[in-house]
């Protein structure tokens, strides 16, 4: 740019600017740092970028992957291709029957009989089990005298399939995993894991096994402390109880606040009054009030959960009240309700946002034509809001399902093995499940926690992927 | 059973009454009582309050239980804010470990939130170009929508090995702050990202022109104009991110300790980044996920560390919204 | 055109495009150095565009594309090795709003002098009062230097961006319609602070007044609009140079009927 130079005026006063060469200089100083401070604002987010992909590989890595496992008789030998969790309850107890005919009998005592223990032996088939099914054919028979047919028909009818899966992996198959690998160090590590097997293992009891800990019987069966049995299928179904009814106390009243708050409060402040000017004031605050509580952590609505739902309100919530006798207040509708304050604010929010959005024009319309307040709002205002307001919720949802600390506190201290069956169960929870399991320090427990992940992440997916679909489906349905 | 016509009469006269009506009800202008929008009105109104009753309910929960732990006889105010352990068990309640704790994956957590954060917002608001942004931003939500436990997961089993591996076996524990603070900034950094990128965002063009015309660089323009006149947006950003940090519980319940540290004295253990230390949130959730009677100070403590961290985050909540309507004032 | 060959910019054949969408289409054009020259036209005819043009700020628009010669002193400001932040230190540019940085006074107008790496406070001191001193601001604002440029009005907003612009001792500076948005005796100002300025500086000022271009410009370009039908019925629009002439004789005896036309404030 020297030609520049030249055509600088000459009846300029004196300048106080730095002469050329040091500006050059410094220009040039000028432009590295720019670009210096470029990359460095590049790669923040590329960090973040990576953080998530690590976040997502490391989650697959601990999901599959070579184990060394011992066993006292080949699983083979007992169920079809040795895949205890997928075996079917006949499957399973004729393995049983096989392997242990006595110790079948000693289940079926101490599972399903209804007589007087010293009684057992003596009793027929149809005293025993009573109610429970068994073949025509064992009714007079007592148990001893049953054919190994027999015991597994009554066995399969009778017994859950996580018991028998249980009895089998302890007491026959005796399972249990020695090593776990990850999945990269068995897809690149493979010769150095096998050498090491070689090595350090005896081949006529252990066997070195490929296994993808998220399978199609991971989410079938139920809690287990034997993390090759263990399933999300109670934890997975009190989480779909817990956000089902979350979501059906918090959408109407959220909605309702938002509906409040964005077309009633307005006029309640026009009135030139000391109470117009109260009710403005009551407004503010409670807009106020719904911010802040949006920052609470969630930990503090868990206290809240635990004083409030579970203990004070003890008689309600554990179903005493209709006749439920087996449960304290740590129940779902605790965990629910304790849920549903915590999401409140995010679909206030997202829903105030949504109505304000509405176009005025359209309740001046619905006015003119002599709609109340109410009809405008009903039939006008909400279904062009509907779209903002889904979406909120479906955040609000996202939240109740990956939300683990009020969940814990309100719930966690009691161990269930049982799917829950209604609002007065006690539960536990997909984001609980992980949280025990990745504290517990075996590595095929956090195998299984990243299993549990895998669900929970897909579970989130699905759900926003329903948001953006539902918006769509709104959009189109306003447009035409 | 009437004749024909006396049905007809009968018909027409209650015609004729029926029209009247419609005519008047059509006529007046006078209110009518609509006893269904008021029961509407009265459930709405019902909606709005409800939050302050939760609200109040916190407090009212928070400050009762932690009277009756400090009305136990068992700890008094003073021991509670110097004692230098937290031991239920041998009776010595001192939360300033459990504080420290929270502070120092606070502060680790902002270590890669605060840079990190704004960084990625200059970038977005400055540089990127229009499709970048709008590929590069919903992925920043992604990572803003991953439940907490699996960042304690990735804590525990990424991060801690990751820096085991670089700082060695016997400097770092299995459990430890820096480890469970790093993941907790990575966590909270598409919040500072996000809030930070509206406030650049609502500068006004007009003076990143002006910067330009009187030639400056782009990085001058960012540093020097548009920084500063959004920073109480930013500031208000990153106070949001420090109060996440304070309140966030399974990272650190996973990943940076199993017991209170030990503030002062022999063998004080508090201000070690590589060891472990128990936060407030993770002291709670571990002790409520065990055994835990009612009436016990075991349970009663709990709330006295609630209310702790309730005002702690309620403070920094109230400084952020404090900020950021100041910055309205400034650009509307 | 002009008298002598003292030419600040040159344009050849410029045709400037957002997009694919072509914006102003082969402007010819010397602009004499010392001298206001003012662009006018109706709104969409491009004079801003042509103007942000003159320092590279259509850069900062994604998409902005300028083809043909831009020529400063000789120089095509497009070429390869031309460094846009040399560029706009040399030709400055006011703004249609007033946009001081929300800082004081004294920052407002120290800031480009800092850019460029001088330092020390007496140098700046001098700067500064030199700056307002030229942009007639010194004797309202000498007393508090330290007040944020925002609590200034708007009048005396615009007079501390001009004061900005001139304390890096551009060549030149542009100004986008500086007056559009003050009160009539705000405008007034600022238009003789503009005929002092020319002494020293080569003006170039897009304006939508005609009276404004009229009161204080030596040279005047019209700009018109010429639009096509495009198939589908979409109509393209793009802005042309109609006349440049002495302002002078673009007033009183325009050579083409357009801008006699719209100068009469038939159109526009």
């Amino acid at each position: 740019m020297s030609d520049l130079l030249t055509s600088v005026p000459e009846d300029k006063p004196m300048s106080l600017m730095p002469d050329e060469v040091v500006f050059r200089r410094g220009l040039a100083g000028r432009h590295l740092r720019g670009r210096v401070w470029k990359i460095f604002f590049m790669m923040a987010i590329v960090l973040a970028l990576l953080s998530l992909v690590a976040l997502f590989l490391n989650v697959v890595n601990s999901a599959a992957g070579l184990i060394v496992v011992q066993y006292n008789i080949d699983p083979a030998e007992v169920v079809p291709n040795g895949d205890l969790a997928a075996a079917t309850a006949e499957q399973l107890a004729a393995g049983i029957v096989e392997y242990e005919p006595n110790r079948a009998l000693v289940l079926i005592r101490d599972n399903l009989s209804s007589v007087p223990v010293d009684q057992f032996s003596a009793s027929t088939m149809s005293q025993i089990l009573g109610t429970h099914l068994y073949p025509e054919s064992a009714a007079d028979k007592t148990p001893r005298d049953l054919e190994p047919e027999e015991r597994a028909a009554i066995l399969a009818q009778n017994l859950s399939v996580d018991v028998m899966k249980q009895f089998i992996s302890d007491d026959i198959i005796g399972l249990n995993v020695l090593e776990t690998h990850s999945l990269f160090e068995s897809i690149f590590d493979r010769a150095a894991i096998e050498e090491h097997f070689a090595a350090e293992f005896d081949p006529a009891t252990t066997r070195l096994e490929f296994r993808l800990w998220l399978r199609p019987s991971f989410l079938t069966s139920g809690q287990s402390s034997d993390p090759v049995l263990a399933g999300i299928r109670t934890a997975l179904i009190g989480t779909i109880w817990i956000v089902a009814i979350t979501v059906l106390v918090a959408f109407p009243i959220g909605v309702g606040a938002a509906i409040y708050l964005e077309e009633y409060a307005a006029a309640f402040g026009n009135i030139n009054t000391r109470f117009g000017r109260f009710m403005q004031w009551f407004n503010r605050f409670i807009e106020t009030n719904v911010r802040n509580l949006a920052g609470v952590p969630s930990i503090i609505y868990g206290l809240l959960g635990l004083a409030i739902f579970v203990r004070a309100a003890a008689e309600f919530t554990s179903g005493r009240f209709v006749g439920v006798t087996d449960s304290n207040g740590r129940t779902i509708i605790s965990a629910s309700l304790t849920m549903a304050l915590l999401i409140l604010p995010v679909i206030i929010i997202n829903a105030q946002e949504a109505i304000r959005a509405v176009q005025s024009s359209i309740r001046e319309a619905s006015y003119g034509l002599g709609a109340t307040k109410w009809q405008t709002i009903w039939n006008q205002v909400l279904p062009a809001a509907m779209p903002g307001i889904l979406t909120g919720t479906i955040l609000g949802m996202s939240r109740a399902i990956g939300e683990t600390a009020p969940l814990v506190i309100v719930g966690a201290s009691t161990a269930t093995f049982l799917d829950p069956n209604g609002p007065f169960s006690s539960f536990t929870a997909l984001p609980i499940q992980i949280y025990q399991w990745t504290a517990r320090p075996q590595a095929e427990f956090r195998a299984i926690a990243a299993a549990a992940i895998i669900v929970l992440l897909v579970l989130l997916l699905l759900l926003n992927a329903t948001a953006i679909l539902l918006r769509q489906y709104f959009r189109r349905k306003l447009q035409t | 059973m009437s004749t024909p016509s006396e049905a007809g009469t009968m018909s027409a006269r209650s015609t004729a009454v029926d029209m009247r009506a419609r005519r008047e009800a059509r006529t007046t202008i006078f209110r009518r009582p609509r006893p269904g929008e008021t029961v509407i009105q009265l459930f709405l109104l019902f909606c709005g309050v409800l939050s302050i009753f939760t609200t109040l309910g916190i407090l009212y929960v928070l400050g009762s239980e932690a009277l009756l732990f400090f009305g136990s006889g068992l700890v008094d105010l003073g021991e509670f804010f110097t004692a230098p352990v937290w031991q239920p068990q041998a009776e010595q309640f001192g939360i300033m470990p459990l504080v420290s704790a929270t502070l120092m994956t606070t502060l680790f957590s902002m270590i890669v939130a605060i840079p990190l954060g704004l960084g990625a917002a200059i970038y977005l608001a400055e540089y990127a170009k229009p499709q970048t942004r709008a590929t590069l931003k919903p992925i920043l939500e992604i990572l803003a929508g991953i439940p907490t436990v699996v960042y304690g997961y990735f804590a525990l089993t990424f991060m801690t090995p990751l820096l085991r591996g670089i700082f060695g076996q016997n400097t770092v524990s299995i459990y430890n702050v820096a480890s469970a603070g790093l993941v907790m900034g990575i966590m909270i950094l598409p919040t500072i990202a996000s809030m930070s990128e509206d406030a650049l965002s609502a500068v006004p063009r007009s003076l990143r022109e002006a910067s330009f015309g009187l030639g400056s660089t782009k990085l001058e323009a960012i540093l020097k104009v548009v920084l500063p006149a959004g920073l109480s947006g930013i500031i208000a950003a990153f106070i949001v991110g420090i109060s996440r940090a304070v309140g966030e519980t399974m990272i650190v319940a996973l990943a940076a300790g199993a017991g209170p540290c030990k503030l002062y004295g022999e063998n004080a253990s508090c201000f070690q980044p590589f060891g472990a230390a128990e936060t407030m949130t993770g002291h709670i959730v571990r002790i409520s996920g065990g055994d835990l009677s009612y009436n016990s100070i075991d349970y009663n403590s709990l709330f006295a560390i609630g209310l702790t961290l309730f005002i702690f985050t309620l403070v920094l909540n109230l400084i952020s919204r404090w900020i950021t309507n100041r910055f309205r004032e400034v650009y509307q | 055109m002009t008298e002598n060959g003292a030419h600040a910019f040159e344009l050849q054949g410029v045709n400037i495009y957002y997009g694919s969408k072509m914006a102003v289409n082969d402007v010819n054009l010397m602009i004499p150095r010392q001298k206001i020259t003012a662009f006018i036209g109706p709104s969409g005819c491009g004079k801003s565009t042509v103007l942000r043009s003159l320092n590279r700020m259509n850069d900062l628009i994604p998409g902005a594309r300028v083809q043909g010669g831009v020529f400063f002193g000789g120089q095509d400001l497009y070429a390869e090795n031309v460094d846009p932040v040399e560029v706009r230190r040399r030709i400055g540019m006011v703004f249609q709003k007033p946009n001081p940085f929300p800082k004081s006074i004294y920052d407002n107008v120290a800031y480009g002098p800092r850019l460029l790496g001088v330092r020390g406070k007496a140098v700046l001191d001098e700067i500064v009062e030199r700056s307002l001193k030229g942009a007639f601001l010194w004797d309202e604002v000498r007393g508090d230097l330290k007040k944020s440029g925002l609590a200034l009005s708007g009048g005396q907003q615009q007079r501390l961006c001009i004061a900005r612009t001139i304390a890096v001792e551009p060549e030149v500076i542009l100004m986008d319609e500086p007056a559009s948005a003050l009160d009539p005796i705000a405008t007034q100002a600022i238009e003789e602070l503009m005929k002092v300025l020319v002494q020293q500086f080569t003006i170039v000022i897009v304006t939508h007044n005609m009276q404004q271009a009229q009161r204080v410009s030596d040279y005047t370009a019209f700009y018109s609009i010429r639009k096509k039908e495009e198939q589908g019925g979409v109509e393209n629009r793009w802005g042309i140079l109609a006349e440049y002439a002495p302002t002078e004789r673009l007033f009183t005896n325009p050579a083409s009927e357009e801008t006699e036309r719209y100068i009469r404030g038939e159109f526009g």
